[in-house]
């Protein structure tokens, strides 16, 4: 199945409706677009982070499939371990049929904290579907820096002051660790562009071992802007060359998504409360706009719009 | 009852466990080497690549791992082991919690050992102590064959629906894990048939789905661990009776707080693990000068067999406890501080000793133990004890 327009997508809704996310959160986006692709027959893992406790407050979930959380840095096991089981029970005969066993974990959990049971199970070629939602801090604590975090964005631990203008250091290659671990499937996803997204769940779906999908989730909260501008911004990171979409399969790369015209990072950051200090350094938007230029020479994108 | 033909084998206690393990047929195991734990994690995975096992052998980065992928594996409904020592047990405290208030019949092996630091790789129950609070049933196996016996009943406890909680089986490092004993052993088909399979009372399943470990508000967050507080207590019965029907299986029965010649003896000696087959062998030495010497012997921790020990020692003039544990900064160790608390609860009024012994390995020897029994006559007889706490067998400890 290839996914084009919205009539593609299933009609089935999987993720409820009257969850605790942000007004204008992707995250639920997200859900709702992983679930109709991979239907009934799921089971998600969640790391702790926003994307857990805003669906599941007791006695209510927004989850109408199978949903597990443990812990914060252990979601990879986790899923090691509902995936054992089945491939267990279904040798022995105890069960009869297999599920789509999907990961959702924050930036933290798996650039940070959870990296280590990360690495275990891509290592060992477990066979899930990971998809770190990145929404570039530890929001759910209250927007704190993470490996994640871009260069010169403002977070509660990385504050303006005299001798501080947000994170100083660029955002951790964590689909580069990822590739690393030789996965057999990886891709680079945002829910401003769905089917891009939905067609890119099914192909991790499929493979026969480990996938890995890097999903940035601009976030109202934690990024200052209007709720109303989520799309938007999603739509600009890979229009700026900042978040370029593609694909890892096989060995190879691919642009899944082109930028012919790229448009200036500026366009991007002005949009962002986190980014608004910024606007008095030229300078560090210079270093910003030198890093968007190196992915769009790796990833083929087109020049700067004039 | 027909007697059961067993068969006798020349085993360690790791491979007394792990040959448990293959016996009730699990299906997923994960763990991560530590001595002294290790050989049995060999012998498991061995007993997966030759097929005499079927099972998922997962070897993960870490103990933290370990216990996140069985915990999950149970949820998902499968049967599950994990085992480990010392500074891995520690690694997974954060997970012991969850699988416990889950509600999650995970069965553990831990081959007790100290914790660090210093680094240390030999006996004593700081790591299994350190996980009391945790929520898991534990017990403490004495020798090789309880171990192997505990095992089994291991899985009955855990999957009881009247229980539905993890369980960790504790045996003393080398002493046990290192050491080959003759274990008489149950034929594959009554272990099986001891160990049925329970259908779990919920799963993740697509067909009936579920969310497992949600956020829990103030509001409900106290009566879901009350559940848990509710379980535990009422395991005790449900241990009970799985030992008293394993007995008459194989014919070795155990109870919780096992006990030598306490029924009139003046002087009471309490202690857990390897170490009381020392104690017992100095009692009846004892017995044999007409010293009125007693040894009981917990092998259930959590829950805690208060009616059981109240029972026991009400009438003894003196009544010592042994620990292989350490809480610094408080009046002595878990095990003494848990008894000191039950007999004034219960207003049984006899003077308790505590003696630490043992740590990191250190030898107790019978001579130890003879001290220990010589420091109870003198208390008997004073009625009150000289101090709380000795430091058995600790160089320039100099009460
Ligand atoms: C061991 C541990 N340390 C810290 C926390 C507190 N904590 C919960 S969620 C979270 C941040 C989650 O950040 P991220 O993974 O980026 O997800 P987000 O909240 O942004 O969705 C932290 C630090 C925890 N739950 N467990
Ligand atoms: S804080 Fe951000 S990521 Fe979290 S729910 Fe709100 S918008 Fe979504």
């Amino acid at each position: 199945m290839i996914y084009r327009t919205v009539r593609d997508l299933p009609t089935e809704e999987y993720f409820a409706p009257g969850h605790g996310l942000c007004a204008g959160c992707p995250i639920g986006i997200l859900a709702k677009i992983v679930l109709k692709v991979s239907g009934k027959d799921s089971i998600i893992v969640n790391a702790t982070g926003c994307g857990e406790v805003s669906t599941t407050l007791y006695p209510s979930t927004a989850w109408r499939v199978p949903w597990i959380h443990l812990a914060f840095e252990n979601a990879a096991a986790t899923a090691s371990g509902v995936r054992a089981a089945y491939d267990a029970m279904i040798k022995k005969g105890l069960l009869n049929k297999d599920a789509n066993i999907i990961v959702f974990a924050g930036d933290g959990g798996t650039a940070d904290i959870g990296l280590q049971a990360l690495s275990g199970a891509l290592e060992r070629g477990d066979r899930f579907l990971y998809i770190c939602y990145d929404n570039e801090a530890y929001m759910n604590t209250g927007i704190q820096r993470s490996g994640a975090t871009p260069f010169g964005a403002w977070t509660t631990t990385t504050p303006l002051g005299a001798k501080l203008s947000g994170r100083e250091i660029f955002k951790k290659d964590l689909i580069g660790i990822a590739i690393a671990h030789k996965v057999r499937y990886a891709a680079t996803a945002v829910p401003s562009y769905p089917f891009d997204l939905a067609n890119k769940i099914e192909k991790g779906l499929k493979v026969n071992g480990p996938a890995f999908i890097h999903v940035l989730i601009p976030c109202t909260t934690g990024w200052r802007f209007d709720p109303s501008f989520t799309i938007k911004i999603g739509k600009l990171a890979v229009q700026t060359g900042l978040w370029p979409l593609y694909e890892y399969e096989n060995g190879v790369f691919r642009t899944t998504v082109p930028v012919p015209r790229r448009k200036p990072v500026i366009e991007y950051l002005k949009l962002q409360g986190r980014f608004k200090h910024l606007l008095n350094k030229p300078e560090l938007i210079t270093e910003i706009q030198k890093y968007a230029d190196e992915l769009a020479q790796r990833f083929g994108l087109g020049p700067i719009e004039q | 009852m027909q007697k059961l033909k067993q068969i006798r084998q020349t085993l360690s206690g790791n491979y007394a466990v792990a040959y448990a393990v293959k016996q009730v047929d699990v299906d997923v195991i994960s763990a991560y080497p530590i001595t002294p734990q290790t050989t049995m994690v060999e012998k498991l995975s061995e007993y997966v690549a030759t097929g005499e096992l079927q099972a998922e052998f997962i070897p993960v980065e870490s103990e933290h791992s370990a216990l996140s992928v069985v915990t999950a594996a149970a949820a998902t409904g499968a049967r599950v082991f994990t085992s480990t020592s010392s500074q891995g047990l520690l690694l997974m405290h954060e997970i012991l919690f969850i699988t416990a208030a889950l509600r999650l019949p995970v069965v553990m092996a831990v081959a007790n050992r100290a914790v660090s630091a210093p680094i240390n790789i030999w006996n004593d129950h700081s790591d299994a102590m350190d996980q009391r609070d945790t929520g898991w049933i534990q017990i403490f196996a004495e020798s090789s064959q309880e171990a192997y016996d505990t095992m089994i009943q291991a899985y009955r406890i855990a999957e009881d629906l009247r229980v539905r909680l993890p369980v960790m089986v504790n045996f003393d490092g080398y002493i046990l894990t290192h050491t080959y004993e003759p274990v008489d052993t149950l034929p594959d088909e009554h272990v099986k048939e001891f160990t049925p399979r329970v259908k779990p009372p919920f799963r993740l399943n697509p067909d009936e789905p579920v969310s497992i470990g949600t956020l829990a508000p103030p509001d409900y967050y106290y009566e879901v661990k009350y559940q848990e507080i509710n379980a535990i207590e009422n395991s005790l019965p449900v241990i009970e009776e799985v030992s008293k029907k394993y007995g008459d299986l194989s014919g070795r029965y155990y109870s919780n707080v096992e006990q030598t010649s306490v029924n009139d003896a003046d002087i009471v000696l309490v202690s857990m693990g390897a170490l009381s087959g020392t104690a017992r062998h100095v009692v009846r030495e004892l017995r044999q000068h007409n010293i009125k010497a007693g040894l009981i012997r917990l092998r259930l921790f959590r829950p805690f067999p208060i009616k059981s020990i109240i029972d026991l020692i009400s009438d003894a003039k003196a009544v010592g406890i042994i620990d292989r544990a350490v809480s610094p900064g408080a009046v002595g160790g878990p095990v003494f501080m848990e008894i000191a608390a039950i007999m004034k609860l219960y207003g049984i009024d006899v003077p308790i000793v505590n003696f630490i012994a043992g740590l990191g390995g250190r030898d107790v020897t019978p001579s130890d133990i003879k001290y220990m029994f010589d420091e109870l006559q003198l208390t008997a007889i004073s009625g009150k004890p000289k101090r709380p706490v000795y430091y058995i067998g600790l160089r320039g400890w100099n009460p």
